[in-house]
């Protein structure tokens, strides 16, 4: 047995054999009945998590989940398509490149034309449903399963940043125009162009948290990962069951952190760690959004009014620290 | 294939020999490489130049390996000029037809131009009086417009060194200039407005989908008699957004052109901006007033010389699009570097060419 053996970063033993399907899908568990009835199992998918593919329940809120949300990419899709006169090759190609763009900003709210946003108008209102019945579902499962609304409190925070970049923040700009594309890199051009316009986004205070609870919350994934990875050859992924006992996986993890850094969470406190940190990134950053040329417009020159831009003192210009010449230029005299 | 011997020792004495060989293949590996970088030094070395204040990270970076390459300077052909004496003759008085700004200059200065001319532009029979072709009269236009940017542009093209412009700064010994563009329109079919012309990988929009008619819009009028303004914020901190107030499309606009800037010259932002308040007047450097000279430049030079060539040039050598001049604009000159030449004085040893109205200085060769 090699040494490594025990860096386990995927499943070591998977469990295959006849499906589980679930509970009975009769009586008061209606919703249950509209399980699908088939299941499989992967090898690839057990590496990651549980090896058994099926079944889902979509349920009313699915199916209008995936069929608007199919109708959304069919519109964004066929756009694309048809600015490149419907030719495949240049549509893969150039499919990185291409956008279905907001409408100008000459429309402000009102309906544009379908080849100048107007089908951009469409498929954010199609995307919108998508979005929204998916958050109906994680709701209505929960409730299903008797469980507390976490997932769903937690997917709403997300979804409070998706509103705010494509509807609430647009409709308080009276313009569509200040919506994001939907195109690979021309949201990247919309997300710099957007920063710049309105002043460097960096000198935004609610950037700044959002971008805290960001990295906060990628250290903390990782902490957490490692720490139940590190001692799952003690049976650390038993979580509940190792609380009770001196000695188990759950309390040399929890030591380790202890002795480390004087604190250490507990088994139910990291996962609240983890919830609030993911949650606050896209509340935070939504707020930031939301008063991005609303109520700021320039957020270096209102760094600036509350002292926390810094000055630099220092000349401008490569003259003041060396010379051309010394950088690629031709040695002085030329011809 | 292995002796039994050594199958059975092997199977009596199991070893955990992948463990050891994974931990001493890394180690080794690092080790090599660490031995060659310090034995041979780093093999992708970089220097930087700094444009502005520590602490703001203003700098430019290079291979150090690229920083002696001049891959043009070699092929510049020049010669020292010919004083005139009390009985030289002018041009004008011994040819037939001389171009225009060019006639007051003496026959052995005009001859020794001619070559030069015809080494730069890499045309053998350029300003031969046999030579009736559309090249002549484009040629008097282009002298004209040399001598113009040598005059009155003295801010950008000598802004901290003598340097100046001939043919060869941009013709490099081709008959069309590389980097010269067209006017493009929209790039994207079945839409208008804004989603029409950007979101296409295209020459001019640097293979960004950032817009592909910045060049236009910034250095062509329009039906107004306009140019675009570069601008990206309002200079508030509070909203007041009134109208013409530049918007994201502005922002992503000028931010193209920024970017065919920053490729045209082989630097970047920071070079001219503090990037914390791109529009901040007292966080640029000396190089944003001269690009700012160069826009203008730029912006004269294609109304007076280059857009009336509609009608000297055949049609091969109009735009794909529509049919107009193949124009110029940072790039036609600097290729890729902060100086065009990488700074090389190409105009000492040509005062002919240094100005449009006036008599050629040759004092420094006396």
């Amino acid at each position: 047995m090699a040494y490594f053996e025990y860096q386990n970063i995927f499943t070591q033993v998977q469990v295959q054999g006849e499906p589980e399907m679930g509970m009975a899908q009769t009586g008061e568990n209606i919703l249950g009945g509209e399980r699908t009835t088939k299941a499989g199992f992967s090898t690839l998918v057990g590496w990651l998590g549980n090896a058994q593919l099926g079944p889902i329940y979509l349920g009313w809120a699915g199916l209008i989940s995936l069929a608007t949300g199919t109708l959304w990419l069919n519109i964004v899709g066929f756009n694309m398509l048809a600015q490149v006169d419907w030719s495949i090759p240049q549509f893969i190609r150039q499919l990185f490149w291409l956008a279905l763009e907001p409408p100008g900003p000459e429309y402000g709210l009102s309906f544009p034309p379908l080849n100048d946003g107007g089908w951009y108008i469409i498929s954010s209102f199609f995307l919108l449903v998508s979005v929204m019945m998916w958050w109906v579902r994680t709701y209505l499962l929960a409730a299903q399963h008797q469980m507390g609304k976490h997932i769903a409190w937690a997917f709403l925070a997300a979804i409070w940043l998706f509103l705010v970049l494509g509807l609430f923040r647009p409709i308080l700009m009276g313009s569509w125009s200040e919506a994001v594309p939907y195109g690979i890199f021309p949201h990247l051009d919309w997300t710099t162009a957007f920063s710049i316009r309105y002043g460097n986004l960096y000198y935004n205070p609610f950037h700044a948290l959002s971008i805290v609870f960001l990295y906060g919350s990628v250290l903390l994934f990782a902490m957490h990962g490692a720490t139940i990875l590190a001692v799952s050859r003690y049976g650390g992924d038993r979580e509940l069951e190792q609380i009770y006992d001196r000695g188990t996986a759950s309390e040399r993890a929890g030591l380790f952190w202890r002795w480390t850094m004087g604190f250490n969470a507990t088994m139910e406190g990291i996962h609240r760690w983890a919830w609030w940190f993911a949650v606050l990134t896209p509340i935070t950053g939504g707020i930031g959004i939301l008063l991005t040329g609303t109520v700021v417009d320039n957020w270096f020159i209102w760094a600036i009014e509350h002292n926390f831009a810094p000055e630099y003192l220092g000349a401008y210009g490569y003259e003041a620290y060396g010379t051309y010449g010394d950088f690629g230029g031709v040695p002085a005299g030329g011809n | 294939m292995f002796p039994k011997w050594f199958d059975n020792w092997n199977r009596d004495n199991p070893t955990n020999i992948f463990g050891p060989a994974i931990a001493v293949g890394v180690a080794g590996s690092a080790i090599f490489v660490a031995a060659m970088i310090v034995a041979w030094g780093q093999p992708f070395a970089t220097d930087q130049m700094q444009t502005g204040p520590r602490g703001t990270g203003m700098h430019v970076s290079e291979f150090v390996s690229s920083l002696s390459e001049y891959p043009d300077v070699d092929g510049y052909v020049t010669s020292e000029p010919v004083v005139p004496t009390a009985d030289s003759q002018l041009a004008i008085d011994v040819f037939d037809v001389v171009p225009p700004t060019l006639g007051n200059i003496t026959v052995e200065n005009y001859e020794r131009l001619l070559e030069a001319m015809r080494s730069w532009t890499g045309i053998p029979d350029l300003l031969d009086p046999g030579n009736d072709s559309y090249q002549t009269a484009l040629a008097y236009t282009m002298i004209e417009m040399t001598q113009n940017i040598n005059q009155n542009w003295i801010g950008h093209v000598q802004a901290n060194a003598e340097v100046g412009v001939t043919c060869y700064t941009c013709h490099r010994g081709q008959p069309v200039p590389n980097n010269i563009w067209f006017r493009v329109g929209n790039v994207n079919s079945n839409v208008a407005g804004w989603p029409a012309i950007q979101n296409r990988v295209t020459m001019t929009s640097n293979f960004t989908s950032l817009p592909s008619t910045y060049l236009e819009h910034f250095l062509l009028q329009d039906e107004n008699g306009q140019y675009g303004v570069a601008q990206v914020h309002d200079l508030d901190s509070r909203v007041e957004n009134p109208p013409g107030s530049p918007l994201i499309q502005q922002a992503e606009m000028t931010y193209a052109w920024m970017n065919y800037f920053a490729n045209s010259l082989g630097v970047n932002c920071v070079f001219c901006h503090n990037t914390r308040a791109f529009y901040d007047a007292g966080q640029v450097t000396p190089q944003w007033a001269t690009a700012s000279l160069g826009i203008a430049m730029v912006q004269e030079t294609l109304e007076q010389y280059i857009l009336p060539l509609e009608y000297v040039l055949p049609e091969e050598r109009l735009g794909p699009v529509f049919a107009d001049v193949p124009k110029l604009a940072c790039r036609t000159c600097h290729q890729g570097e902060q100086q065009p030449l990488n700074g090389l004085n190409v105009i000492r040893n040509w005062p002919e060419l240094a100005v449009l109205d006036g008599e050629p200085d040759y004092s420094a060769f006396e």
